[in-house]
This record gives C-alpha cells, structure tokens and sequence, in this order.
C-alpha cells in the first residue's frame, strides 16, 4: 500500500501532467522558441528586396563610372537637375554627388529616396560609394598593387581554446560556455519563480476553497506540502525531460548538418563548440550537476513560496510576502550575469556557496569548468539549507493554513514557528 | 473500555489568546457526543487536537486506551465546517483519493464508494467534476469521504448547514444508523434542536473553558428546576392563594387558545408535588399539568450567559 505522501505526489503530479494547458504549453514553448529565432532568417530569405533604380548625378565626373550594379539596384548616370528628376517618378532614388566628393566625402553626398530606403538598398548604395571613393583615393598614391597589399596585409583571427585538464587537454569555446551559460540561468530562473509560485498558489487555492481541511484530516499538513513541492517538482522534471530530448533529436539531426558543412573557412570557435557538445562526459556532467543544482534550488525557494502561500489567503496578500523568495532569486540572476563575465572570481565562489544564490551561479559556472570539491560544498551547503528551511517552513505552514482573515506580519509569521 | 476517546487538562494558546483552557472531556464509546458552544469557544481547535492536526502545549488525548498518535488517524473521520473539495477533480476519482489518504487499496476504496454513490443516491455523479456539483451534492460527497474507511471515531462539525430539510434527514439517519453499528460520534453544533434528537452525552464550551458536561436527560433534569406549566379553569386569585405556600414562584399567565387560563410555577422541594396537586384540585378544575424541562436552547444560552456573568466578562466578540 502507498503512503500517503506518495498518493499526495501522485495526485499533485498527474492532476497536473494531464491537463491540456500542461501539454500545449510544453509542446508549444519549444515550437516558439525555434519561432523566435528562425524567424528572422526566414524573414530575410523571403523579403528579397524588390529591384530599385538609381539616378546618379555625378558633379565629379569620378564615381558614376565605379558603382556597380546588383541584381536588385542598378545605377545610372543622368544630367537632368535634381528638380525635373524628383518629378521623374521613374527613379526610386537619386543619388547627388557634389564636385568635392573624394577630398570631402560625407558634405558632398546626399541620398534622395522615395519612401524609406530599404536597409539592403541603404547599405548597398553606401559600400558602394566607399569602395569607389577608397579606389580613387589609393590611385592618388600611384602605386601599383596596393589594393592587393592592403587585401594582404589584413588579418581575420581565428583560433581554438583548449582547457588544460588533469587526464586530456579538450577542445572548449568559450562563446558556447558563455550562451550555455546563460541559456540554462535564464532556464532555472524562470523554472523556479514559474514552479515556486505554481507551489504557492496552489497552496492558496486549497486554502481558500477549504478542501485543506479535509485533507489535513487525512494527512500531516507537513506531508501534504512536501508532496505538494515534490510533485509539481517532478511536473517541472518531466517538462525538462521532454524538451531535453526534444533538443537531443534537433540537435542529433543539426550538429551533423553544421559539422558537414563545406569546409571553406571553418570557424575553429564553431568547431570547438561542436566538439565539447559531441563530447558526451562534459554534456553528461554538465546535465547530472545542472538537474542537482536546478532540484536543489527549486526545493529551496519553493518551501519558502510554500510557507508564504499557507500565511495569506488570496493571491493579492502573498506578492509582498513572496517577496522574500522573488527578491534574492531577481537578486542573484542579477549577480550571476556578473559570474558570467568572470566565472573564476573570488565573487562567483561566494555567490556559489549562499545557498539563495548558489544555483543561479553555479549554472553560470558549471560550463566554464567548476573543480569538484567546490561543485560538492555548494551542493553539500544548498541541500542542508534546503532541509534547514523546510523545516522552518513546515512550521509556519503548519500555522498558517489554518489563519483565515488579516494577513499577517512578519513577526508574527516568524512566531508560528514557535508554536507546538 | 468505558471511553472510546478522552482528552484532559487540554491547555492551547496562541499569540495572546487562549484558545483551550484546561479543558476535558470524556466520549463514551458507541454514543453520539455533542460539542456545544458559541463561536469562537475553541471548540474546531479541540476537535483539531483529537484530529492531531496541531498538538496541545499540555495535556493528553487518550484513544481507545492509548495516547493519540498519528496512525490512529486512519480511524477517525473528521467532516470539517469550513469544508472544500478539488474544483477541477472528477468526484468519483476524488474521492477515491481521499479514502486511499485514509488507508483503502484503491480497489477497497472504489466498490466501498460505489456503494455509497448508490445510497446516497448521487452515482450519476461519478464522472462529473466537482464544479459543477450543487452545495448539497458537494456536502454529500464529502459525507461519503468522512464515512467511507469506516472510522470508530467520526467527528462532524456543523454536518447540517447548508442542507435541506430532507438531505439533513437523511445524513441524521445515516450518522444514527453509523451509531448502532459501533461506531462513536462528536457532533458539534450550534443547532440545538439536533443535539437533543441525536446527542447521547454533550460538553458545552464556553470562552475556552468546559462550562457543563453529561448526559443531555441529566443535564435538562438538572436545569428543570421544578417547575411545571398549569390549565385550568377557576379563579386565578383562589389559584394563587391555595398554590403560594408550596411554590417559590407563581406567575400567572394568559388565557391559552382553549380557553383555559394558565399559570407557571416553581415549587419549593421536589416532594411538594403532591401536596400541591391537591391544594390546585381543592381550587380550581384542572385541565392539564406538566413538568417544564428547558430545552437545549434555553440550557445553552443560560450556561452560557450564567459562565459569562461568574467570570465577569462581556458578550463574546465575534471572531
């Protein structure tokens, strides 16, 4: 037979596995993520910009001859004033370059454009005009070959980051650790103040629709709010799980597409990315420390929503007293940017030992490379703060389900914890 | 074992209030047992103590012979006052959460409810989600909860509000019936109607103290106070004269819808009856005579307000 914590978690979990809304918003989160940044790309792909004409009136007699059409923007020298060519309707643009264009570029050039000038056609025109004038300027030294010395002499760096370890040198990035950083702060940030709060409410709920005191009847009020954290916990895992393997199968698919690609140029930082994420110990490490971090957390601040949802009776009352979750979690998302910036900081040590801001630092760490012993004490110091304040918050929930009416201070929700 | 369930000397206090003052009571196994008192007496916090919800700063439950612990649970069935059900659950799966709460395999839990579904006459029910139950139906299903594990104790509080005159009928016909198959019953309530038709023993608390306990036929012996209601015909002024000597009060009264004058009196010594059937009959033709024994109302609210004036104190503050 089951216990009743584990009928308590079952009951939490599937209640909330099953509806729809769980189901939509699991599935459609990714959907719009890929959204968001496919969008763009698609965006570009399908708006060619539509073909423009350009009247050029060259008072140098230099730059007409060197603007090059394209296969949108064709250019073409005409005599008419300005005047009788804005009449014209059938140029789309006009482009006025004044006598003194080569010694005095950005006073003798203007653009007249009907409409606004698509950014393409803008950024067209304007490398356009800088080649040819840079052209004309490099003949003025009369020196043959310069344009290929110059092409010569420039530089495009490039090179690969290795992490000295104790076994095997690998390959890293450190753009990939900084956006994998970041990537899964922003995840468990949003996981715990969406799941904590989801906690809480649900604590409010059974409290003012009553149903509370026939569970209680039933129940430890202290099981029924481990079961309740455990269980929308484990909804919260189960959400992870999904998109995780959906990830895995995208990326299973596109990390080959990316890694086949032609050669010509390969980015070595790209490259380093793609080896340390086909590398399945450093993803496997990052993952299993991650999920303890992210439970840890979440067990952490939900007992504090749990405690804040049992002292108030409608949703109003609890966003100040939530506060004393919401701050130090906005606090330390804050202060793990500044961990991203410098993860090896005496400050991201610290911050990744004060169990309210461990987790957020040591996600921002974890991919830069974390040694053990200080993965250990944080874990060790955010799993006893987490009994520690379950404890204490088993205590004021105990009180609290039971207080209908005026919402309480405080000091007043700190004495319930004195009471037997 | 004579009691099912006792709690002495039970001391509660919270932040400058004190919620249970020494208070003790004894439930007699197999009876139905009422908690009285006005609101905010303290009596949902001693019926939380016996449901160990919260524990008590001093003093002990004992049930069935040893202290009250938390596995012991699974034998009571508390029906709360203030009471809710999961909105968004289906009743039928609900409730079998509740009862698995209690202990029952799901497959005890399913035919025990069924059956009730059936009793109750609610199992078209069964799928329906909880919001869309009426209040009455909501209460039945939570009926069904309390009862279902077949607890030895069952506590209900106020189990009638919000019920019509036929559903509260049939639930007192149900809690009775609950009675005779052993089981032990607190029954808290305001309603002093109901506790004279169900209640076998009471305790009635007042400003967190246990202002009066026992037996309800002994408890409105006690208050009786020989005082008996009289229907005659005759001359009130030769009434009085012939009654005075035996009673220590006479009040006449007006003419009832018979046409019978009426008086009430109280006499002096229980064994002043007789005496004093034959001083009325020597003067006036009697029509009727019977004892006054209070009723439950009047036994509440004279305990209540006698309590209030020996301690001194103000009409209770609504809480």
């Amino acid at each position: 037979m089951k216990s009743a914590l584990q009928i308590i978690i079952s009951r939490e979990y599937l209640e909330r596995v099953k509806r729809k809304s769980f189901i939509i918003s699991t599935l459609l989160v990714p959907f719009f993520m890929i959204l968001i940044m496919v969008a763009p790309a698609a965006i570009m792909v399908f708006n060619t910009p539509e073909s423009k004409h350009v009247a050029v009136i060259d008072d140098s007699g230099l730059v007409a001859q060197r603007l090059h059409d394209s296969d949108e923007i064709t250019f073409r020298a005409v005599d008419q004033p300005l005047d009788s060519l804005r009449a014209d309707e059938s140029a789309d643009a006009i482009l006025v370059i004044g006598a003194k264009v080569i010694e005095n570029p950005n006073a003798s050039i203007t653009l007249y454009h009907r409409g606004a000038p698509a950014m393409v056609t803008d950024q067209y025109i304007n490398s356009q005009l800088t080649d040819a004038i840079e052209d004309i300027r490099l003949e003025a030294y009369d020196i043959s070959n310069l344009r290929q010395i110059l092409d010569e002499v420039k530089v495009d760096l490039r090179y690969p980051t290795i992490r000295i370890d104790q076994d095997e040198d690998t390959a890293t990035s450190s753009m990939l650790s900084y956006f994998l950083s970041l990537a899964m702060d922003m995840l468990l940030y949003s996981f715990i103040l969406i799941y904590g709060q989801m906690v809480m409410t649900s604590i409010i709920e059974e409290k003012s629709n009553r149903v509370l005191e026939i569970v209680v009847s039933s129940v430890k009020p202290t099981s029924l709010m481990l079961g309740k954290i455990v269980g929308i916990g484990m909804v919260a895992v189960t959400q992870i799980l999904i998109w995780a393997v959906l990830l895995g199968a995208c990326s299973a698919w596109l990390v080959p597409l990316i890694a086949s690609m032609p050669g010509e140029g390969a980015d070595p930082e790209l490259i380093g990315a793609l080896g340390q994420l086909s590398d399945p110990g450093f993803i496997l490490s990052l993952l299993g420390y991650a999920i303890l971090f992210f439970i840890g957390g979440y067990l952490f601040y939900s007992s504090i929503f749990a405690a804040v949802g049992s002292a108030v009776d409608n949703i109003q009352d609890a966003s100040q007293l939530a506060s004393v979750a919401t701050l130090p979690i906005i606090v330390s998302i804050i202060a793990s940017m500044s961990v991203l910036q410098n993860p090896g900081s005496t400050l991201a040590f610290w911050l990744s030992v004060i169990p309210f801001t461990s987790p957020c630092a040591m996600m921002s760490r974890l991919p830069f490379g974390v040694p053990v012993g200080e993965i250990l004490l944080s874990l060790a110091v955010l799993y006893a703060s987490f009994l520690g304040m379950i404890w204490v918050c088993a205590k004021i929930y105990r009180v609290g389900i039971f207080m209908y009416g005026k919402k309480p201070t405080f000091t007043e929700i700190l004495r319930w914890t004195r009471y037997k | 074992m004579e009691y099912l369930l006792t709690a002495s000397n039970i001391v509660k206090e919270y932040t400058g209030h004190r919620a249970l003052d020494d208070v003790s009571i004894a439930v007699p196994r197999g009876k139905v047992y009422g908690l009285l008192g006005p609101n905010g007496a303290g009596k949902t916090t001693l019926i939380r103590i016996i449901n160990h919800i919260t524990a008590p700063d001093s003093g002990e439950v004992i049930f069935d012979g040893h202290r009250l612990c938390q596995d012991d649970i699974a034998r009571i069935g508390y029906l709360p006052e203030e009471r809710g059900l999961y909105k968004k659950m289906k009743v039928g799966e609900q409730a079998i959460f509740f009862a698995r709460l209690k202990g029952l395999s799901r497959r005890d839990a399913e035919a025990a409810l069924r059956q009730w579904f059936e009793r109750l006459d609610i199992s078209q029910w069964w799928d329906k989600k909880v919001e869309e139950l009426s209040k009455g139906m909501a209460q039945k299903v939570q009926f069904i909860i309390t009862v279902l594990h077949r607890p030895d104790l069952l506590i209900f509080d106020e189990p009638f509000s919000g019920f019509d005159p036929i559903n509260a009928g049939i639930l007192k016909r149900e809690i009775l019936k609950l009675r005779d198959e052993g089981a032990t019953v607190i029954f808290s309530t305001h309603n002093m109607g109901s506790v004279e038709e169900l209640c076998d023993e009471i305790s009635l608390i007042n400003r967190s103290q246990n202002i009066l306990s026992g037996k309800v036929s002994d408890i409105r012996e006690r208050f009786a106070d020989n005082r008996y209601a009289l229907a005659y015909l005759g001359d009130p002024a030769g009434l009085e004269a012939a009654a005075a000597p035996l009673c220590s009060s006479f009040e006449a009264g007006s003419i009832n819808n018979d046409g019978f004058a009426t008086a009430t009196v109280t006499l002096k010594a229980p064994d002043a009856l007789r005496p004093f059937i034959s001083a009325v009959n020597e003067a006036v033709t009697i029509n009727s005579f019977r004892r006054l024994i209070p009723s439950m109302d009047e036994i509440f609210v004279s305990a209540v307000e006698a309590s209030n004036q020996a301690r001194g104190l103000q009409p209770v503050p609504e809480v």
